[in-house]
């Protein structure tokens, strides 16, 4: 299939990104178009006007800011797999980038259309949840920052109000004793994950403290399994895996019983990695 | 004031462009229904299958999620050009040698992908092969062959056997 018609304006800064946005009610933001252009295809939307991003200057780059580290919307995935700031000071999500489509995919798509977009099985929301992150928004009133726990609303539902614009992602910059993990299970490489688990902790002593577990593909967004979260602080990884309280629907690709077994799975995976180097 | 029609120039295959498209035609329906270059297919139109993949400013995307309006200024590289230019040569015989193309539907696509890889130098494992190769959808070969054929122009390269 074809997309309907609509207008196309490549936007040159934000302001004027901003602009066109507040003036047309069903106008929609273009940036890598990964998820966006195969939506038109198949017309499961139809938008009057394409605002085109990937003009604004700024609107890409990594840096290192006040112990976080700050990457903006149009980074494209392929840019932060070769990153160094992202290899040393993000591990968790360089671990979940390569799982992430196919190469060809990866040179166009963006961090900040994958949070955007809110796909309740993709990689990064749940990465951004597993380290306590936040989003940065600009609207037309300014900039405003929003914990990941808050901007994931439902499925393909966010916090973001259809006057803003997603601009950046902060994620505290990984110390000494941070450890992370990340494990998914998909039917082919780079498919959407049938379930997978992003995870951080830090070591203590012998054990791990603030242990984070963020599940995705297991529901209407990424969440917390927090009562496992409490069992592998306590280095109790089977108590983890009993305590596992999801409760994942159906879907497409495997049912909820499923689901639930490889979230268990994952989970005994992930435990290692957060324990191998603590 | 009409933004439904875009006027681009851009470069493919070597030589300047300059037309003028709807808003909503995608890149590969632009190169094969505009320019004739038939050699970049499509498959699925959604990102799936791999078949509309070119080259855009050295990278390599899906033809079929991006837009015409959107390579202005851009430097597009299709089959067809790889093809003329020689890049590709040895990659065309080794698919041929190998029986890495029965229908041919997937190979524009895969020895674009293919090449993408071996650019980056040095001789890929069978595993690295298949990853980079994952995006690309082949319904005849079953792959075996196309790895092998892969694998063969890599060590070629590298100065190796045959
Ligand atoms: C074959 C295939 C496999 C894939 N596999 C995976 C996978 O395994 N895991 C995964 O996570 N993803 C996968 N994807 C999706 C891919 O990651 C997309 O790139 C991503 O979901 C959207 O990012 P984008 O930059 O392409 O956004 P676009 O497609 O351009 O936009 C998506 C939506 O977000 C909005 N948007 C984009 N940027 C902003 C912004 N800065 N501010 C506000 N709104 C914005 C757009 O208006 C649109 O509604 C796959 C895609 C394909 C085609
Ligand atoms: S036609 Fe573009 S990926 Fe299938
Ligand atoms: S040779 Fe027929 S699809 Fe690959």
């Amino acid at each position: 299939m074809k997309p309907a018609p609509f207008a196309y304006k490549k936007a040159r800064t934000l302001d004027e990104a901003m602009a066109l946005l507040g003036g047309q009610p069903d106008a929609r933001l273009l940036a890598g178009g990964q998820s966006l252009i195969a939506g038109l295809n198949m017309r499961l939307s139809a938008p009057s006007l394409l605002i085109d991003i990937n003009g604004i200057a700024g609107l890409d780059g990594i840096a290192l800011k006040d112990g976080k580290v700050e990457i903006a919307a149009l980074t494209r995935y392929a840019a932060a797999e070769r990153s160094d700031i992202i290899a040393k000071h993000a591990p968790l999500i360089a671990r979940a980038l390569p799982h992430i489509g196919h190469v060809a995919i990866r040179n166009r798509g963006t961090l900040g259309g994958s949070l955007a977009y809110a796909d309740p099985a993709a990689e990064l929301p749940a990465c951004l949840l597993a380290l306590d992150g936040e989003v940065e928004a600009t609207g037309p009133k300014g900039k405003r920052s929003i914990k990941a726990v808050d901007f994931f609303k439902g499925l393909f539902e966010t916090a973001l109000r259809p006057d803003e614009i997603l601009t950046a992602l902060r994620l505290p910059a990984a110390g000494k004793d941070s450890r992370v993990g990340f494990a998914e299970l998909a039917r082919r490489h780079g498919d959407y994950a049938m379930v997978g688990l992003a995870a951080s902790a830090r070591a203590a002593g012998k054990g791990l403290a603030d242990v984070r577990l963020a599940y995705f593909g297991v529901g209407a967004t990424a969440v917390r399994a927090k009562k496992a979260e409490a069992a592998l602080e306590k280095s109790d990884v089977e108590a983890a895996v009993a305590a596992l309280d999801l409760d994942p629907p159906d879907d497409v690709q495997a049912t909820g019983a499923t689901k639930k077994h490889l979230a268990g799975v994952l989970l005994r995976r992930v435990a290692q990695q957060l324990m191998e180097a603590a | 004031m009409s933004d439904t029609q875009i006027d681009i120039a851009l470069t493919v295959n070597g030589e300047p462009v300059s037309e003028r498209v709807d808003a909503r035609k995608t890149l590969v329906d632009f190169l094969r229904d505009d320019l004739g270059l038939t050699g970049s297919h499509i498959g699925c139109e959604q990102g799936f299958c791999g078949a509309c993949t070119v080259r855009v400013d050295g990278e390599i995307v899906r033809g079929c999620l991006m837009l015409a309006a959107q390579c202005d200024g851009a430097t597009v590289e299709t089959i067809e050009g790889l093809s003329d230019s020689g890049e590709i040569a040895d990659l065309q015989k080794a698919f041929a040698e190998r029986n890495a193309l029965q229908c041919g539907y997937c190979t524009p696509g895969m020895i674009t992908a293919a090449q993408d890889l071996l650019q980056r130098g040095g001789v890929p494992s069978r595993d690295e092969i298949r990853e980079h190769l994952s995006g690309n959808y082949c319904r005849c070969t079953g792959y075996h062959a196309i790895v092998d054929a892969v694998e063969a122009v890599a060590e070629a390269r590298a100065g190796g056997r045959k």
